[in-house]
């Protein structure tokens, strides 16, 4: 049995800033549909990651590859940061929100929509006119927001500016922003940060309903492990911009490399036995 | 001063006399050689006298003005704050449109369609409207790029100039008439838009504005120097002046005139008026033509791009396309106003585009909010009034408009109109759709 070709793969991903070895030879596949988590302690280089994967960096060395499905393979280091959402369809939220904080919900949403809407408004004079070609783009775009605002529970706030409003609502609306621009994979930078435990465990349900019902492929970052350990269906672990292991949420609990890296070298040794007892618990369960 | 002025906490008398005497301390300081002493002409010979009076009744007046201004300041503070803590739960941010605003929207469309009409033999009036409009225009054209794309231009000026001057050229050199070089100066004006657009693309902020600051002074410099092409420090004298319909505004001839053809008695009170009215469609159109933008893909990407330039190239906006089209398009627009000047005056030069009327028309869209297409007006207003207005006051006069403007901005720190109408809503006016 061959596995499914890969939706994106990085090879040989390096990123160095003067001296300061960022990312250091990554290599990682994302399949399709699915949601890859990417965890590792503070200044790990996954941000960094995120940035060489959707154009805001340039890698120093290495390649990404991407299967469009329409579009045949896209090279994503040498795509510029809009190209890559826009044909590319990778499409990223930021570890600090990044809203357009005075338009209205409503607004940001269709901003995102900007590429499909100046083509129908072609060159503006379409729109300027009032065409009905272009009245009928609005309409769909218009509806394609209030969908997604309506399933991410935002609806009520359409017409409040994103800025004025709570900062787990601000999360959700970079994500429905970020959906709105149609991506094949969505990379979130640590989405739950900043959620209490309820908003944790919605944000849990929206991510498998995405990957699975929508087909939408994550790539997530995430401190949160209730999120990162419930929803990933694959795990890649960074420490001082190196890939540390990789794997299913159970093999990572349980890899030595990991627990080092996150707890330190000590008590590594003193968790061990922990560790292992829980580990062959978690063994019998996936067994039965 | 003005951090003394604008300090916070709740002050004690005595720390308020103290304050007081500080003032009175640097008002002394500064007195001494502005007031306290005096060169006066003695047979030829410069002789210092002294006003001690003078200095003691400006200082007395500066610590007795200071304690007066602390004490209602701190009145007004207070009484804020008892408002505020009453009313902090319920502070909703206000979504409905406003109707007042749209209320003074129309009637000041109807006093300016009237204005011409009832001050008909006043022609400063029309001529000061005229100078009005001219400015709403630029400022309607300038708020497209800082307003609405947030990108900071100091050199407004300059597209100003290119339009004035390319139907200066164009009318005296080529003989083109207004309506035809219309378009074509709008051409050229939104190209030298893309031209300082093109090298400013990374730099925002500060940086930008010096920029822009620069190309403005390089357009002006150039007409300077450039005589053959722009005569210089001369400019370009008698522009001919545009035509209703093909109909000149001249003393009765051989050709048909305005004046003939309608079987009216000729006046150059016909020509004041019709430019008053040409540049009130003008300025029209503009604001139309700017309000539809702004709720179409592109203007919503010049606002996406002043709130986040990253966010918007993570949704896979083109910057670069979206920032030029906001300098082509605020250029063509200060374009056609110029030609419009250039027509009006029948006379250009460079003195006209200095880099003082870019501080205008920066300071209009700024007062007036961000963004904002009825502050434009307000602020044009205050900002071409004041100074006529203040001309009783002579060498003073800049002193009030400063201090007019240092006022406002402490009021209306975001300008006279700081709110914000969405382009599209979902919920109509609080209801459902």
């Amino acid at each position: 049995m061959t596995a499914p070709a890969p939706l994106l793969s990085v090879e040989h991903l390096t990123m160095r800033f003067g001296g300061l070895l960022a990312i250091d030879d990554l290599s990682l596949d994302v399949a399709a549909r699915k949601i890859t988590g990417v965890i590792g302690p503070n200044g790990a280089g996954k941000t960094t990651f995120f940035n060489c994967l959707t154009g805001f960096y340039k890698p120093t060395i290495g390649s990404v590859r991407l299967n469009h499905p329409q579009r045949g393979v896209l090279r994503l280091e040498a795509l510029a940061s809009h190209q890559v959402a826009r044909s590319a369809q990778v499409v990223r939220t930021f570890q600090n929100i990044r809203l357009f904080p005075q338009m209205t919900v409503l607004e940001n949403l269709i901003v995102a929509q900007h590429n499909a809407l100046q083509h129908a408004s072609r060159f503006s004079l379409a729109g300027l006119l009032g065409l009905p070609a272009y009245r009928r783009a609005e309409a769909a775009a218009m509806a394609k927001a209030v969908g997604w605002l309506e399933r991410l529970k935002l609806i009520e706030k359409a017409d409040t500016p994103a800025g004025a409003l709570p900062y787990g609502m601000q999360r959700r609306i970079e994500i429905a922003r970020a959906l709105c621009v149609d991506p094949l994979l969505l990379c979130l930078d640590e989405p739950a940060a900043g959620l209490n435990p309820r908003e944790s465990a919605e944000l849990n349900e929206l991510l498998k309903h995405l990957s699975r019902d929508e087909g939408i492929a994550i790539l997530l970052i995430e401190h949160d492990m209730s999120v990162v350990m419930n929803v990933s269906d694959h795990l890649c672990v960074l420490n001082y911009g190196r890939k540390i292991a990789e794997g299913t949420p159970a093999q990572i609990q349980k890899d030595p490399n990991v627990i080092k890296a996150y707890l330190g070298e000590e008590d590594a040794d003193e968790m061990r036995a922990d560790e292992l007892r829980a580990d062959e618990a978690i063994d019998q369960e996936a067994v039965r | 001063m003005a951090a003394l002025i604008l300090a916070h906490h709740q002050t004690s008398p005595a720390e308020r006399l103290k304050d007081a005497a500080a003032v009175a301390f640097i008002a002394l300081l500064l007195g001494i050689p502005m007031i306290g002493l005096l060169t006066v002409d003695q047979g030829g010979a410069l002789r210092i006298a002294t006003r001690w009076p003078a200095l003691f009744a400006f200082v007395a007046a500066c610590f007795v003005g200071r304690l007066v201004l602390r004490y209602a300041l701190d009145q007004w503070r207070a009484r804020q704050l008892a408002r505020d803590q009453a009313d902090t739960p319920a502070k909703e941010v206000s979504l409905a449109t406003n109707p007042l605003l749209n209320w003074i929207g129309w009637v000041a469309l109807g006093v300016s369609v009237a204005l011409p009409i009832v001050f008909a033999e006043n022609r400063y009036v029309v001529d000061t409207a005229t100078t009005v409009l001219i400015y709403v225009m630029l400022g309607w054209g300038l708020n497209v790029v800082v307003g609405l794309a947030g990108l900071l231009d100091l050199g407004y000026v300059a597209f100003y100039a290119v339009g004035a001057y390319t139907y200066g050229l164009l009318s005296t050199q080529f003989g083109w008439g207004f309506w035809s070089a219309l378009p074509v100066a709008g051409a050229i004006t939104a190209s030298f838009g893309v031209l300082l657009g093109w090298p400013t693309l990374r730099l925002r902020g500060d940086y930008l504005a010096i920029v822009t600051l620069g190309f403005g002074e390089i357009i002006r410099i150039i007409l300077v120097n450039w005589t053959e092409l722009s005569g210089g420090p001369n400019g370009i004298a008698s522009i001919p002046r545009p035509s209703f319909f093909g109909l000149p505004f001249k003393p009765p001839g051989d050709d048909p005139t305005f004046a003939s053809f309608f079987g009216l008695e000729y006046a150059t009170h016909q020509r004041i008026v019709f430019l008053y009215y040409l540049i009130l469609v003008l300025a029209l159109l503009t604001n139309l033509f700017v309000s539809r933008m702004r709720r179409l893909p592109i203007g919503r990407a010049w606002e996406a791009m002043r709130e986040d330039e990253i966010a918007c190239k993570a949704m896979g906006i083109n910057a670069r396309n979206v920032k030029l089209s906001a300098f082509a398009i605020g250029a063509m627009l200060g374009g056609f106003a110029g030609v419009f000047f250039a027509a009006r005056q029948g006379f250009i030069s460079p003195e006209s585009f200095t880099f003082s009327e870019s501080a205008i028309i920066l300071a209009i869209v700024v007062l007036g909010g961000m963004g904002s297409q009825l502050g434009v007006v307000l602020a044009s207003l205050v900002l071409v009034l004041l100074p006529e207005l203040g001309r009783d006051f002579a060498e003073y006069r800049m002193l009030l408009f400063g201090a007019a403007m240092i006022l406002i901005m402490i009021w209306k720190p975001g300008g006279i109109l700081s709110h914000r109408e969405p382009t599209l809503r979902y919920f109509a006016n609080g209801g459902r759709r």
